[in-house]
């Protein structure tokens, strides 16, 4: 079971209050007539599916039941660190994770 | 290779079990191929098999990074079954389900394919509308499926629990009785014989690494861990991993994997008849012939490659079993493992040809692929040889996913398979 850290509650809880809510960082057409199908294609269902640190969203359904943004290495399942939605993407050097 | 057959075993029996030969040889990679398959599940090696049976083509390597039959195939719970919604959908499982029903006498080789029936439960009023629309849909499409009273499908199954004040009632129940079970290794080690057999070089402990393309932008071979395999074309069935092998051709997917889980329980005499589903609380059941009974759960929330999922949905299945079988809730359980399931966004396979020239790819089974095995490697064979898809895969393409034409059995089932 993961052990993920709430950004804005400030604990580290157990995965069951938490609802995963896929990759982060994917924002969406500001004018959807203007994209061309491949980048439809590519919003709504291409993902990197990243083997290793994956960007990805997590909602803490049983607390705050706010969004927040985790990096997670997709081989261990260690959560390497969280941050609040509408931060900046970190580097893992940001989060202190030796590459 | 020894032909198994009444006469072999009692030959064998009298002289001390001396005459059996090794089933496949233990291949090293040549300098190049007409075909590379990447990826020793079911549906690659089956591919090798129906690439050498049917169409001829016998210079082919599946290459494998651990051992034949290790993913997926080797860690399902084996259900087969073909009453999916969409007509696309019907015709592929179904075939599919004919090829299985031949496919112990087609390998010589006992994949032990057991029609014992698949009963699926509804628990309230969406899921017998929606379990009725399947049975009407799948009778249009000459696919049997029948929809049985709670007492009708107690007697089909009398473990199981229809009263009136269960946690989960069961209003009504789909039964496909033509569906059922099989070994999943026996699948495996059936089509990888009987390739091996033809000439396909069976190659394990060696991840491809990347897949490399030439200056046209066609596929040139694959990098390996023991080194550059050249090869005219390029099938990829590497289920969970998909993604990151595509990736290296530059073909980026619409997948993402995620950890299933099944366990078994101590193994107990004969007592449970048939499969059992229930979608809407995410559990499914049956018994092994050495005893088992086997469970599955569904898809843990996260993605991962770790071939591991969490306890709190092992916890949520058992409980679940325990109300729909009051029978098992003293039961032990013995072990329980996870795989890596590549889901697409609507829930049904991609099979065919990629933008690249050369690279094929078969993939996005997710949860429910190893019913497919005979039917995907068939047609996966087909796609190779023909370098155009087969009637039955044809609209199962990558493209839909810009083109729109999605075949949504997501909506149709909301739920694993
Ligand atoms: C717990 C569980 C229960 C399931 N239950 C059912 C069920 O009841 N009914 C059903 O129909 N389906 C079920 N499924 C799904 C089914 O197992 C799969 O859809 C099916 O087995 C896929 O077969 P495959 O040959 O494509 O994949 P796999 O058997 O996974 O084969 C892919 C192979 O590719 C190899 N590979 C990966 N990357 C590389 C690389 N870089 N280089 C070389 N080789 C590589 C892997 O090691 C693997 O052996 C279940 C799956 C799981 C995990
Ligand atoms: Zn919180």
């Amino acid at each position: 079971m993961l052990l993920i850290h709430c950004p804005y509650c400030d604990e580290s809880l157990p995965e069951m209050e938490f609802a995963y809510a896929g990759e982060a960082h994917i924002a969406r057409p500001v004018d959807p007539n203007a994209v061309s199908d491949d980048e439809w294609r590519d919003h709504l269902f291409v993902r990197s599916n990243v083997r290793g640190p994956h960007y990805e969203r997590w909602r803490h359904v049983h607390g705050c039941a706010r969004f927040f943004n985790a990096v997670r290495d997709t081989v261990s399942d260690r959560v390497l660190g969280t941050y609040a939605a509408g931060a900046p993407r970190p580097s893992l050097a940001d989060l202190g994770v030796e590459e | 290779m020894t032909r198994f057959s009444a006469f072999a075993l009692v030959k064998n029996a009298l002289n001390g079990q001396t005459g059996w030969s090794e089933q496949w040889p233990d291949a090293q990679p040549k300098a190049e191929y007409d075909v590379v398959i990447v990826g020793a599940g079911g549906h690659g090696l089956g591919a090798a098999h129906y690439l050498a049976k049917e169409h001829g083509i016998t210079n082919v390597a599946v290459i494998e990074k651990g051992w034949l039959g290790g993913g997926n195939t080797g860690r399902n719970t084996t259900i087969i079954r073909s009453n999916y919604l969409y007509d696309e959908s019907a015709r592929l499982y179904d075939h599919a389900l004919d090829l299985w029903e031949g496919l112990s006498q087609e390998l010589n080789y006992n994949v032990m394919f057991s029609r014992r029936g698949v009963l699926m439960l509804a628990h309230n009023v969406h899921d017998v509308q929606s379990f009725q629309r399947h049975v009407h849909a799948n009778r249009l499409n000459g696919v049997d499926n029948t929809w049985l009273t709670p007492e009708q499908a107690k007697e089909y199954c009398p473990p199981l629990n229809i009263s009136k004040d269960a946690r989960y009632p069961v209003l009504g129940a789909a039964l496909q009785k033509r569906a059922g079970t099989a070994r999943h290794d026996a699948v495996a080690w059936g089509y990888a014989r009987s390739a091996a057999a033809r000439g396909v070089d069976i190659v394990q402990n060696c991840p491809v690494t990347a897949i490399r393309r030439g200056p046209s932008g066609a596929v040139e071979g694959v990098e390996t861990a023991r080194g550059f395999i050249r090869a005219r074309k390029v099938a990829v069935s590497a289920a969970g991993h998909t993604s990151v092998i595509m990736d290296s051709a530059g073909v980026r997917m619409p997948l993402e994997s995620f950890p299933l889980q099944a366990l078994v329980s101590e193994p107990v005499k004969p007592c449970f008849p048939c499969v059992v589903m229930s979608n809407a609380v995410h559990a499914y059941m049956s018994q092994s012939d050495k005893g088992e009974l086997v469970i599955g759960s569904g898809t843990d929330q996260y993605t991962s490659y770790s071939q591991r999922g969490g306890l709190p949905l092992i916890e949520h299945t058992l409980a679940a079993i325990c109300e729909i079988f009051p029978i098992f809730t003293r039961m032990r359980m013995l072990r329980k493992w996870g795989g890596t399931v590549d889901v697409t966004p609507d829930r049904s396979a991609i099979l065919g040809k990629t933008p690249v020239e050369g690279l094929y790819v078969n993939c996005g089974w997710g949860t429910g692929g190893f019913k497919a095995t005979p039917g995907a490697a068939h047609t996966l064979a087909w796609t190779v040889a023909k370098d155009e898809p087969h009637r039955i895969n044809a609209p199962f393409t990558l493209d839909r996913f810009r083109t729109g034409r999605l075949i949504d059995e997501a909506a149709a089932a909301a739920v694993a398979h």
